[in-house]
């Protein structure tokens, strides 16, 4: 029974992460009139310590929000479900979310095929969805409804930023390595999109297959290309793995790597020295804190909570799409799905990285996008990239309506 | 102890009886959802049990067959704008034919290399469906198959509402073991049990084993192909997941874990590992690891599998 | 095909072999459970994600990464040993099923209790100093640690079969392989022997896995990818058949490398088309003794 108790320990300790202020919430949800948010990310399997930071920050904004007197008294709760990156699962969490925990909301997911699983289960019960990892076709027709929102980057956005600094920086010759799914796939149609106007030269546009452990059998022919550029759109362990061997082919002496986007927890798990001068995206990097007050706070109350941490990218995602929908709640003095849509649709919110807009059309959150270089050497654990640049908030930069699919 | 003509009555009518349970099951269950997985899942369990079970074959690859039937259903929906009941006769189809030809290959082949002809054939067909993505949408899978509102006639139903949506799901299950408990008492029936039971000796009096195997394969797929029709209706989504070979381990799980050959077993062994599985999985996040462990319990301690073995105990 | 050229092909042939090596050594220690105690293990995957992080903790310790080599697969050895013993030893002569059943769950439960010790996330493995870098092989450079690991590959091949054909204890095991009820007979303790083999196959795997290391880190998942790619190379040299995993092992390597040239996304496909047609036409494999397991 020893591994019972043992598990049982560390569920505890995992969910109670930035509980400390929580707990007031989890003892009053016994009530009846309690604001219920279901929230479905991947806490087993390879995104694991991104899906635990998910739920770490999710909690400060339920905290936030009970500590400020709820809705009107009524008190928000977060019940956090496994989906295990499977969209099968996830849909299965959700209808039992909605079903026989009767929430009222649903955020969360950390990947597109999850995210479009969640979405299609609530639009079918008329439950507003606010997802938090990255999608083109979550705000696009067919999937997008009344019911959607997206709280994170979009690749189109993302790819198109990352892409403009680094072909006017590093060269115009560029090899695409992608993985073969929706991420890569529409990482690598945004830096096309920008790349065309700049005029750049696509050497080769390979793919690998989704988990890809070993890249030694592409990494020779790259090589050869001796491209500027290497944009590795990929994610999480597949990057990890591939900056790893790319640096071992020794292939940073002639080419810069880029990311679409650079995970802060991929960097901590990989370590400095493969990482070190790879170029990439990301919606937050908690130092931003010196210019942008709002992420002080953020930073400050997970610090609390964490022991002294910083909260990830992904992290901070969570805790941006838990409290957009409990903001809009109370500005709508109710947690009806119809109040609630109308509270947030052009809703203009700061609420950790700078000024947003949730766009009316598509219900996407028009936002910065900050370019950041993995360094080494840095003054604490933490310190680990360099924030080289950063895209404001811009509808421009987003596919466009019409585009979409809106009329 | 139960009088013997009890028993022998029980499983006489073990149809009905099944059909009598599946009424009120939903009321056991912690929620609906639950017992609408627990009957795919166990369909699916019984359809590959069919070959399994009945005939010793362990196939790997039977997540095609699910799968094919899955996205049949979906496709017949989106694409084609058939009506649902239409989507699930396609589906069924589909599995059949799935099963027609990865039979066709595999039924040559014996033992673990049966195993593992069904599943490389099973993974191409994973592979297929991933890069095909302007037909099934590759890795974000299919999506958008609503089904709301079913009008039979006079009567209206709401599929969303979840006790609706699993008496519609049990219905056809309950189609199914109708369907099933007709092919075993068959003279197809009974030229399975003979191979089963002494393969040479069914060759000697005149059955034609190859042939056998051959058509309780395409049975086979014809069930699951079922049951991947109704997961796709209640998820509204197919996954391309479902195809992977996991979900082929899965059902060899739960039909192990219920008592291969035994006509519940699967729905047994569905149910026991989808409850463990949800409530080990909302108290702690190592659920993985109860799963493991009761599975290594169940083959040194229950060999013949939960249900198996309660009628092993009935028996003495 | 931008840059397609004859010295593009061999380096890319030497790229299939080093992934071919740790194939090798991962069916090799299945064919061999699978040849000798009819065991299809389904944990082996789990084995080699534990060498990857047996060598890790070894590593934290302060050992050295040669050490590590011979310390890592005879600690998960050792527990793959405890593992015959307690768990799978109950089953032998009940059929493929239940040791199939028995390691799937085993692994389940390896995994998990990674995860609970050393967290979702896995780690970097550096590689050692003296094998960083990339070497020249007259056609071109290649990274040197991928050459170590083809010559380890070799050497452990080696020495297993100077083990099997040479010592009187690889007789005893290569005689109750084929008959142990004769060499049972003739007073030998026949379940120590299977130990023993149950010993080498999981240290052959753990062997790979920390070979692997240092190409991809670790991660509590990194031996279920790997599984599916070890069975296809096991069936397709034939299960039982130690001479077809080395031929198949290296085929697969080749085959995917030269699949990810010219059409990377069809590289695992593949795989599986391979091992589709190799059965078809030879139902047991390259070197499989036909009618096993039938």
């Amino acid at each position: 029974m020893e591994t019972t108790k043992k598990a049982a320990v560390t569920r505890r300790a995992i969910l109670a992460a930035g509980s400390v202020l929580a707990m007031p919430g989890i003892l009053r949800a016994q009530t009846a009139d309690t604001i219920k948010i279901g929230f479905p990310v991947p806490l087993t399997g390879p995104y694991g310590t991104e899906a635990k930071d998910q739920v770490a920050c999710a909690q400060i904004a339920i905290a936030e929000f009970n500590a400020a007197g709820g809705l009107g008294g009524r008190m928000a709760e977060l019940l956090v479900r496994d989906d295990r990156l499977d969209p099968g699962e996830a849909a299965t969490r959700t209808i039992e979310l909605i079903e026989k925990d009767h929430a009222n909301f649903i955020v969360g997911s950390l990947s597109a095929a999850v995210q479009l699983a969640v979405n299609n289960v609530a639009k079918q019960r008329g439950i507003i969805y606010n997802s938090i990892s990255q999608s083109d076709q979550i705000a696009a027709l067919p999937d997008w409804s009344k019911t959607t929102f997206h709280e994170a980057m979009t690749p189109h956005l993302t790819a198109g930023a990352v892409g403009r600094y680094a072909f006017s920086h590093y060269g115009k010759k560029v090899v695409f390595l992608q993985a073969d799914y929706a991420y890569g796939h529409e990482m690598v149609d945004g830096f096309k999109a920008v790349g065309q106007s700049m005029g750049i030269e696509v050497l080769a546009d390979l793919r690998h297959p989704l988990g890809a452990t070993d890249f030694s059998t592409l990494l020779p022919r790259i090589q050869s290309l001796k491209p500027d550029i290497l944009v590795l759109a990929n994610f999480g362990r597949d990057q990890q793995i591939s900056i790893k061997q790319a640096t071992d082919f020794g292939l940073k002496k002639t080419t810069k790597i880029v990311a679409p986007i650079l995970l802060y927890t991929s960097r901590i798990a990989a370590g400095e020295k493969a990482f070190e001068g790879v170029v990439g995206g990301s919606s937050y990097y908690w130092g931003i804190e010196a210019t942008t007050p709002s992420a002080k706070a953020l930073n400050d109350k997970y610090r609390a909570a964490n022991e002294g941490r910083v909260p990830s990218d992904y992290g901070a995602l969570g805790y941006a799409g838990v409290r957009s929908l409990l903001d809009a709640a109370k500005r709508a003095g109710s947690v009806e799905t119809d109040k609630v849509i109308a509270a947030l649709e052009g809703a203009k919110y700061d609420s950790y990285k700078g000024p947003q807009e949730f766009r009316a059309c598509d219900h996407q959150s028009v936002q910065s996008v900050l370019i950041i270089e993995s360094k080494s050497g840095g003054s604490s654990p933490y310190d680990v990239f360099n924030v080289i640049g950063t895209e404001a908030a811009n509808a421009d930069n987003l596919l466009s309506c019409k585009d979409e699919g809106h009329v | 102890m139960l009088p013997p003509d009890l028993v022998a009555g029980c499983k006489q009518h073990r149809v009905l009886l099944a059909i009598a349970f599946l009424v009120v099951f939903p009321l056991l269950m912690p929620f609906k959802a639950i017992a609408v997985n627990i009957l795919i899942y166990g369909l699916f369990a019984l359809g590959f049990n069919m070959l399994f079970g009945t005939l010793g074959l362990l196939s790997f690859g039977h997540a095609a067959l699910f799968g094919g039937g899955a996205y049949a259903c979906g496709l017949a929906m989106l694409r084609l704008g058939l009506p649902w009941w239409a989507a699930i006769l396609c589906a069924v189809v589909a599995g059949m034919a799935l099963a027609a030809s990865i039979g066709a290959f595999a039924i040559r082949t014996r033992g673990i290399y049966f195993a593992m002809v069904t599943l490389a054939l099973a993974q191409c067909v994973y592979f297929i469906f991933y890069q095909w993505v302007s037909l099934t949408g590759g890795e974000n899978g299919l999506r958008g198959i609503t089904l709301t509102d079913i009008d039979l006639g006079p009567i209206h139903l709401n599929f969303v509402d979840p006790l609706t949506r699993y008496y519609v799901v049990a219905f056809w299950v309950a189609l199914a073991l109708i369907v099933l408990s007709r092919i075993l008492a068959s003279p197809f029936g009974a030229a399975m049990e003979a191979v089963r039971e002494n393969e040479a000796r069914a060759r000697a009096c005149g059955y034609d084993v190859r042939a056998t195997r051959y058509l309780a394969f395409i049975l086979s797929g014809g069930f699951c192909g079922l049951a991947g029709a109704l997961q796709a209706l209640h998820l509204s989504i197919v996954p391309i997941e479902t195809l992977f070979y996991t979900t082929s381990g899965l059902v060899v799980m739960m039909a192990l874990l219920g008592g291969m050959g035994t006509f519940f077993g699967p729905f047994v062994g569905a149910g026991v590992f989808l409850l463990l599985e949800n409530l080990v999985s909302l108290w702690t996040v190592h659920w993985q690891i109860f799963v493991g462990a009761s599975f290594i319990a169940c083959v040194l301690f229950f060999p013949r599998g939960i249900w198996g073995t309660i009628l092993l105990g009935r028996a003495r | 095909m931008d840059g397609l050229t004859p010295d593009l092909l061999v380096l890319q042939l030497f790229t299939g072999l080093a992934l071919g090596a740790i194939y090798v050594l991962l069916a090799l220690g299945m064919s061999l459970l699978f040849g000798m105690l009819t065991v299809v293990n389904f944990a082996h995957g789990a084995f080699y994600m534990l060498g990857a992080y047996a060598g890790l903790v070894l590593l934290g310790m302060g050992f050295n990464f040669w050490a590590c080599l011979i310390i890592a697969p005879i600690i998960v050895g050792s527990l793959g040993m405890l593992c015959e013993r307690f768990l799978i030893r109950h089953l032998y002569g009940r059929g493929i099923d239940y040791p199939l059943l028995l390691t799937f769950g085993l692994s389940y439960v390896l995994v998990e209790l990674v995860r609970i010790f050393f967290g979702t996330s896995g780690y970097p493995v550096d590689t050692p100093d003296i094998l960083q870098g990339a070497s020249d092989i007259w056609i071109g450079y290649f990274p040197t640690y991928r050459l170590f690991v083809i010559g380890v590959a070799v050497v452990v091949l080696t020495a297993l079969w100077l083990f099997l054909e040479r010592t009187p204890y690889g007789l005893i095991i290569r005689a109750g392989a084929r008959d142990p009820q004769i060499v049972r007979i003739l007073g030998i303790d026949v379940a120590r022997v299977w130990l023993v083999v149950f010993g080498i196959g999981t240290g052959l795997a753990a062997l790979a896995g920390l070979l692997a290391a240092p190409l991809q880190g670790t991660s509590p998942e990194m031996g279920s990818t790997i599984l599916a790619e070890s069975f296809v190379v096991t069936v397709v040299g034939g299960m039982g058949s130690l001479v077809g995993a080395v031929v198949a092992g290296l085929l697969v390597g080749v085959v995917v490398a030269m699949t990810s040239l010219f059409a990377p996304e069809m590289a695992q496909v593949a795989i599986f088309a391979l091992m589709a047609v190799v059965l078809l036409v030879r139902p047991q494999g390259f070197f499989g003794r036909a009618g096993l397991m039938s």
